[in-house]
């Protein structure tokens, strides 16, 4: 990660944010970067603050102070269209638009950039294939008629179809059932391996995050308490680390992906 | 006469009513979902506009339709007598819930696949056409649906305003106490209100469930919905088509100098209107009936200059227009409105026709009979028992009720039922109420056994028939003079009381009547 240690993808520099009727800040004084190829985990409960510093990623928030860039720009300088076109997004249940079909769904992006329609039913084929969907069963189908686990492949597949170098994940696996959860993340790790993104994951799961981040940031109440790597979080001395790490040891974890993965 | 008989019968005119009335409903339906949808969505994006602006539209929709029309005659551009101010009128109905349902609609889009949308980079824009209004489409159809029902009922008051529609079957079968004619705009008017309503809501129907269906059930309810979408569709278009063609028709009546003659909705106003027309026409002039213009609106059509002129009563113009208490000598009475209408409205009182159409007690004969009554103080006894009925008119006029009962010492069993003159007949007869105060040329006097009681305390004042006229018709109306100069004097009572009767109770068609009595007299 070094090389790229000089150009992060994302960088907060000292952003604050409250909402202008509430009192309390949401995020104080955040500074980190986020390194090309790599997914950083922010791990919090809620309320911490993760959301919104996902938010101010893509501009659906602008900072009331300090900055967030991207690809070394400051979000208050991007046009927020082309900016978020540039990102995917993934929330809880995939946000998909209930009148949509799945081609539609995954294909919207790419159709609003314009590409042609045999690029878009390729690509949404493709994508399709990649989140683990058989294309002809699924394509013509409404998200109401697909699984939570299904649904939330095609927000994926929908997130990841126009090739935006960076990813944002909202709790995606949040809503399912442990068994499916556990599937879709072995996948997101294929996936994000394979096409080497960027992405930032939001998630209050310990376990998720030990999983599926190269490094993970504890926030905590606006704050960034640490920023390490599942491996130095786990030797972490902070209070609130050692409470997550406590309920790891409720059920013991076996961190074997982790170090596969290093 | 059965109903199917009448049917048959008034088929062409039920067709051009029929198709007045889809016509007011389309045009009146296209430019609130014109407005409302516009205005809906752009009160989710000023909130601050949401409630005023919502206030105001329910404020319109309770207003009460006549007076709405009422309110809209004087009034320039918008206003006047016909489709124009029928199709403000039911714009301003219509608008509230197509408003409120876009607002509910669009609000009601789950936050987070709005989200999910601009974080797609969709343009403020694209989420409105894409997203917010697709997932609002079947709220704010059920909102057009409730406009489109209000819309066609509302329309079959627009025959006051002398829009035509359905509302003229209704108005006339009221007047003339004839079920039929009643049936004849009030099932159609249903009927279509009915299909209306199942027609959008198959269309709501099939956005409501787009989320869950298989693509197989989508293609179905699409068919049915294309189907019904169609058949709406065709019946519009056919009522755009005709209704253009009765409008170009008009136009070009109204390039040849024509007349516009008005009344009141009663059947003797109606064929006072009728012999003024018909003798007018006979002189080769062209002539624009806006009869049963209901309530003040021939007074407020005559001086806005949207009729040239109507039949009127001496008395109700002294005392209900000109605001004088009520006086009894009959040549006092008539001097004084013309002086003041010429002097303060620049408007003309023509001869009296000879006929005086007074309020009449009446009672039921056979009551009368039983009870040996001649004159309403033989009754005030009785009157402890009983219910009388009224008309607004006579509730609330100078020489109406309040004067009435106090000249004759008069006490009800109960409140007097106030309702529509034209029911009071039947109310009577069928012993509902068991008095009222009719109009003394009432054909349906006799052919009800009602009983009128004498004046004898001579309370009512005189109410002489009269045409009134704008002085700035003359000029361009030559025939008029010589037209109103053969009817002075020309109509007595019993003969008033006749023409009265072969509509209301033998059923004829006012301008037979009318033609009839006038080859009979040698007018034409």
């Amino acid at each position: 990660m070094s090389e790229s240690a000089d150009n992060p993808l994302v960088e907060f520099r000292d952003v604050n944010f409250s909402h202008a009727a509430a009192s309390a800040p949401i995020i104080s004084h955040l500074t980190f970067a986020v390194q090309q190829g790599e997914t950083l985990v922010m791990l919090g409960e809620s309320g911490s603050g993760k959301t919104t510093a996902l938010k101010l990623i893509n501009r659906l928030l602008l900072p009331n102070s300090g900055q967030v860039l991207v690809e070394n720009k400051p979000t208050a300088e991007w046009d927020p269209i082309r900016l978020r076109r540039r990102t995917g997004y993934v929330i809880q249940e995939g946000g998909l638009f209930p009148h949509f079909t799945v081609e539609k769904n995954v294909g919207l992006v790419p159709a609003l950039e314009r590409w042609g329609e045999d690029k878009i039913k390729n690509r949404v084929d493709e994508l399709l294939s990649i989140v683990g969907l058989e294309p002809n069963e699924f394509a013509g189908r409404y998200p109401g008629e697909l699984s939570g686990g299904q649904r939330q492949r095609v927000g994926v597949a929908r997130a990841l179809a126009a090739e935006p170098p960076l990813l944002l994940l909202d709790e995606p696996f949040g809503a399912l059932d442990p068994l499916t959860r556990a599937s879709l993340q072995k996948e997101f790790i294929d996936i994000s391996k394979r096409l080497k993104k960027t992405a930032v994951f939001v998630t209050h799961d310990v376990r998720e995050a030990l999983l599926l981040g190269s490094r993970i940031g504890l926030m905590h109440k606006g704050e960034l308490l640490l920023l390490e790597t599942p491996e130095n979080f786990l030797k972490s001395k902070n209070k609130q680390a050692l409470a997550y790490k406590e309920t790891l040891a409720l059920a013991p974890f076996n961190p074997d992906p982790v170090e596969e993965r290093a | 006469m059965s109903f199917w008989h009448f049917l048959q019968q008034n088929w062409p005119e039920l067709l051009q009513h029929l198709r007045e009335h889809l016509w007011l409903v389309f045009i009146s339906t296209v430019i609130s979902v014109a407005i409302g949808i516009p205005t809906g969505i752009l009160l989710t994006r000023k909130k601050s506009l949401r409630s005023p602006v919502l206030g105001i539209a329910n404020v319109m929709q309770t207003i009460p339709s006549l007076a709405l029309f009422g309110f809209l005659i004087p009034l320039p551009f918008i206003g006047g007598i016909g489709a124009r101010t029928a199709i403000v009128a039911l714009v301003l109905y219509s608008l509230l819930p197509i408003i409120r349902n876009t607002v509910t609609g669009i609000l009601g889009v789950d936050a987070n696949v709005r989200e999910a949308a601009v974080a797609m980079g969709m343009t403020g824009r694209q989420v409105l056409w894409q997203v917010e209004l697709p997932l609002a489409m079947s709220v704010i159809i059920t909102g057009v649906r409730v406009a489109l029902v209000i819309a066609i009922g509302v329309t079959t008051i627009a025959a006051a305003v002398g829009a035509g529609g359905l509302g003229v079957f209704i108005f006339r079968g009221i007047r003339q106490f004839d079920n039929n004619l009643l049936l004849a705009g009030a099932v159609p008017a249903a009927l279509l209100a009915l299909i209306a309503d199942f027609g959008l809501g198959r269309l709501e129907g099939r956005f409501s469930a787009v989320r869950r269906q298989t693509t197989a059930t989508a293609a179905r309810r699409k068919g049915f919905a294309v189907a019904a979408i169609t058949a709406i569709t065709v019946a519009l278009v056919t009522g755009i088509y005709l209704g253009s063609r009765d409008s170009r028709s008009h136009t070009a009546q109204s390039q040849k100098a024509h007349v516009v003659v008005g009344s009141k909705d009663f059947t003797e106003s109606a064929l006072l209107g009728e012999i003024v027309a018909q003798m007018l026409e006979a002189r080769g002039m062209t002539v624009e009936r806006n009869f049963e213009l209901g309530g003040n609106l021939p007074h407020d059509a005559l001086l806005a200059g949207k009729i040239d002129l109507y039949p009127e009563y001496t008395g109700t113009a002294y005392t209900a227009i000109l605001k004088h208490p009520p006086v009894t000598d009959p040549r006092t009475v008539y001097e004084q409105v013309k002086k003041e209408y010429d002097e303060k409205f620049n408007v003309a009182v023509s001869d009296p026709l000879g006929f005086d159409n007074t309020f009449a007690i009446l009672v039921r004969g056979g009551e009368a009979r039983r009870l040996q009554l001649k004159t309403i103080s033989d009754a005030v006894p009785y009157a402890r028992n009983w219910r009388a009925g009224f008309g607004q008119d006579f509730m609330s006029r100078a020489d109406g009720y309040p004067g009435f009962v106090k000249a004759y010492g008069l006490k009800f069993a109960e409140q007097p039922r106030e309702m529509d003159l034209a029911l009071t007949y039947i109310a009577l007869a069928s012993d509902k109420v068991d008095l009222i105060a009719g109009n003394s040329t009432e054909g349906r006097i006799a052919a009800l056994d009602l009983f009128q009681l004498e004046d004898d305390r001579h309370y009512f004042p005189p109410y002489e028939a009269v045409y009134l006229v704008r002085n700035d018709s003359w000029s361009r109306l030559p025939a008029l003079s010589e037209v109103l100069g053969k009817l002075a004097h020309a109509i007595p009572t019993e003969e008033m009381r006749q023409l009265n009767y072969e509509v209301d109770a033998n059923k004829r068609g006012q301008a037979e009547v009318v033609r009839d009595w006038l080859k009979r007299k040698g007018l034409l």
